[in-house]
């Protein structure tokens, strides 16, 4: 959608425009520039005209266009939002880790580091990160099969809106409604079962078997992610000017290869933002092994066993410093990605 | 303008910095509120917080309203029943709204009753006439009243017992695993069901603690144990008894897809035989049976397997204890509602549960214990503060389901370990945290 609009805007400014400004005249374009160029000399064009017109009039306050205040009362709400429902959490989250507030009493003693003493001498307690690695290997699948179908999708497939609305469904689905529908189509006997009784493969455990259970739950979360991704992938790949698919066929270049050379460097930003948010999300699942299993058998993930220290310890202090700890090694995940893979401006035209 | 502006985002920011970071609304310890001696004189209205969601759907609570305005006519009860009610209630009483009259949540440690709740009388008076005050008592001062006691036992379906061949309570821990056996060989019924993946129902494998001993003091005795899990001790027996059910493939296939409405009608019309729950839980059964369109009698209720100087023993343990809030603005009308309740409500009748009020008789469901010369004992609570103490600190959680989750898991072979390696880590854990406790 956005490549056809610039391409239909660089064919309208065929023509030259009205006689531009004699300011402007250096910013020019040349006849044959590339349409972003265009647009944004038309732009800039716009702005300067609309700045004369104001100064020209009477009373008129502003001399550079807008007061400087004018974007606050817009921001307003979501900072108002984001500071109460998130900022100050976290800093009161801080607050408690050096504490040993029990969740309820008036009073709270401050402890210094004993918390992360705590934590950090107590080395099974990182154990269960072993589990996140599931969820890791399913991210890694879920961006890989969301690349695949979105890009079958940008091209014109039969249907291709219908496919779109099917993949993405999972995502706007309730997580805890998920967890359900998965509780009872993995159940002895269950659908899972039965389909798969059809083509002669036995009934199996699927979340009993603790060898087994951290894989179908992982699935879960693939199922219900990769649309989402697909939809993130959709969006990048149709910026892709598709003059260059058509160069490339000219070029002798297949499908693979214009996969391969076009559209994963056209969306490479977006594809490590997918993996970012892959690696956090492994690092703090939830939802799912705690709706579904509540942690049991072997599906313990680090946020679930923050939440029972919290709630059924009542070591809020503790589970803060947990919190605060896992905060910081998704950071530092992110840093360390962000080193390996630098975030460079993608130059497709 | 611009001033304005600042200000109301300040105000914001204010608003917000109290809400989440204000301290608890706990008020100071006054004397003892009296139940009122003249009905007509009170006045108010009161707010009755409820784990009850189902008594407030039906009706049962604004009847009780409706009678106990009959004899407080100034008085106005307004109920609020929450789902999630030890979750809610445990967070809303950081501030001062918690209602006038509620279940203490388990969550309170006992020492911070005299924080949160109004003084009910002095523990000599009440402990005269209610049973287990001993439980809410702070320093010779009763902050909190159970309406009702629970036993702990095995809820089973008669029938299949009896098409099972086994008419007689077992008696032994490992004749109880015989009979389990006996009806998975002789019925189509899964012998036990666990309740695994709803959890909570598993927490009251912990209850356990006191049966096979039949000691008051069973509960005081982990502040000193060092090994409660040891050979012969009461949580070893009990917890052995789950490995050995699980173990020998007794009870369902797949623990973590379990059902806890679903099982209701399952114990009801026979699929399931046996569940370790409390007395409480046969009314439940028995309405389930009846809507599955069998029969409610088949629901029976038997202690736990073991016959100390040669009687059963089913442990008497309070349920949720009643308080008032230490804030509350109308005292007396709650003083008087909690004596209500207890006293004139038929609360504890109608659900088949033994009244806390000393000299009631038993329910229906406990005649059958009557008659076989079980013996009923009451938990001491004196030491329950160290031993909640201990708990925490050692993370083991007798009262969470992740212990007896892990035995289950360990039994079929789900998770690392066997019988004994589990014990001896809970033993460690408990022994090193009295160490901390100074137990």
């Amino acid at each position: 959608m956005a490549a056809s609009r610039t391409a239909g805007g660089g064919a309208r400014h065929e023509k030259p425009p009205p006689a531009p400004p004699r300011r402007n005249g250096a910013d020019r374009p040349p006849r044959r520039a590339s349409s972003r160029r265009v647009k944004r000399g038309r732009v800039q064009r716009g702005r300067v005209q609309r700045g004369r017109v104001q100064r020209g009039r009477p009373g008129s306050g502003a001399v550079h266009g807008q007061r400087w205040y004018a974007p606050w009362p817009y921001l307003a709400i979501p900072l108002a939002l984001l500071v109460v429902f998130t900022y100050i959490p976290v800093v009161d989250m801080v607050a408690y880790s050096f504490t040993d507030w029990d969740g309820l009493s008036p009073q709270r003693t401050y402890v210094g580091l004993d918390n992360y003493v705590d934590l950090f001498t107590r080395p099974q307690l990182f154990q269960v990160f072993a589990v996140s690695l599931f969820y890791l290997v399913g991210a890694m699948v879920q961006i890989v099969a969301a690349l695949y179908f979105a890009t079958l999708l940008s091209f014109n497939v039969r249907l291709r809106n219908l496919f779109k609305g099917i993949l993405f469904f999972p995502y706007l689905i309730n997580g805890v409604a998920i967890g359900f529908v998965f509780l009872y189509f993995f159940q002895p006997g269950g659908t899972l079962d039965s389909v798969l009784g059809i083509f002669g493969i036995g009934p199996r455990l699927w979340l009993g078997d603790p060898d087994l259970v951290n894989t179908s739950l992982a699935s879960v979360s693939v199922w219900r992610f990769m649309g989402l991704n697909m939809v993130l992938f959709i969006g990048a790949i149709q910026s892709i000017p598709p003059e260059l698919y058509e160069a490339a066929a000219l070029d002798g270049a297949g499908r693979w290869g214009q996969f391969r050379h076009i559209i994963v460097p056209g969306i490479k930003p977006i594809i490590s933002l997918s993996v970012i948010l892959a690696v956090s999300g492994a690092l703090s699942v939830f939802e799912i092994p705690f709706i579904m299993t509540g942690g049991s058998n072997n599906t313990e993930t680090f946020v679930i066993q923050t939440i029972k220290l919290a709630f059924n310890f009542n070591k809020v202090g503790l589970a803060s410093a947990a919190a605060v700890v896992l905060l910081a090694i998704v950071l530092l995940a992110t840093w360390l990605q962000r080193l390996l893979v630098p975030d460079e401006r993608v130059e497709l035209s | 303008m611009r001033r304005t502006r600042v200000g109301a985002g300040a105000a914001a920011l204010a608003v917000g910095l109290a809400a989440c970071g204000g301290g608890a609304g706990g008020a100071g310890d006054s004397g003892a509120v009296p139940v009122p001696a003249d009905p007509a004189k009170v006045t108010g209205s009161i707010t009755v917080l409820t784990n009850r969601t189902d008594q407030v759907q039906d009706g049962t609570t604004a009847r009780y309203a409706a009678e106990f305005a009959k004899v407080y006519p100034k008085v106005k009860v307004r109920f609020q029943g929450l789902t999630d009610y030890e979750g809610d209630v445990k967070i809303r009483m950081n501030s001062k709204d918690y209602g006038d009259v509620l279940p203490i949540p388990n969550a309170v440690p006992t020492s911070q009753y005299p924080t949160f709740f109004a003084p009910l009388g002095t523990a000599s008076e009440l402990g005269a006439k209610y049973d287990f005050t001993e439980r809410g008592t702070v320093g010779s001062k009763v902050y909190g009243l159970a309406n009702i006691g629970v036993a702990n036992g095995f809820v089973y379906n008669k029938a299949v017992w009896k098409q099972a061949g086994i008419t007689d309570w077992p008696t032994t821990p490992a004749a109880f695993v015989e009979a389990l056996k006996a009806i998975k060989a002789k019925t189509g019924a899964t012998p036990y069901y666990t309740n695994y993946k709803d959890a909570w129902p598993m927490t009251n494998w912990g209850n356990g603690l006191g049966s096979p001993s039949c000691d008051p003091a069973a509960n005081d005795k982990l502040t000193t144990t060092k090994e409660p899990w040891g050979p012969g001790q009461d949580l070893n027996v009990v917890d052995t008894l789950l490995y050995d059910i699980v173990r020998n493939k007794l009870s369902e296939d797949d623990p973590n897809t379990t059902n806890w409405e679903n099982s209701k009608s399952l114990i009801g019309t026979g699929k399931i035989a046996t569940m370790w729950l409390g007395t409480w839980a046969v009314v439940q059964m028995r309405e389930a049976a009846k809507k599955a369109g069998a029969n409610p009698d088949d629901i029976g209720f038997m202690p736990f397997p073991a016959r100390p100087n040669g009687a059963f023993c089913a442990v008497v343990r309070p349920d949720y204890l009643y308080g008032i809030n230490a804030n509350s603005k109308n005292k007396p009308a709650a003083r008087a509602w909690i004596d209500w309740f207890i006293n004139k409500s038929g609360d504890a009748q109608q659900s088949l549960s033994i009244s806390a009020v000393k000299g009631s008789p038993l329910p229906s469901t406990l005649q059958p214990f009557q008659q076989a010369g079980v013996k009923f004992i009451h938990l001491s609570y004196a030491k329950n503060q160290q031993v909640l103490d201990i708990d925490k600190a050692s993370e083991v959680g007798l009262n969470n389901p992740d212990y007896p989750q892990r035995i289950v898991d360990v039994a079929r072979g789900a998770a690392k370990g066997d019988l004994r390696s589990v014990f001896a880590d809970l033993n460690k854990k408990w022994a090193d945290a009295q160490g901390t406790i100074g137990g």
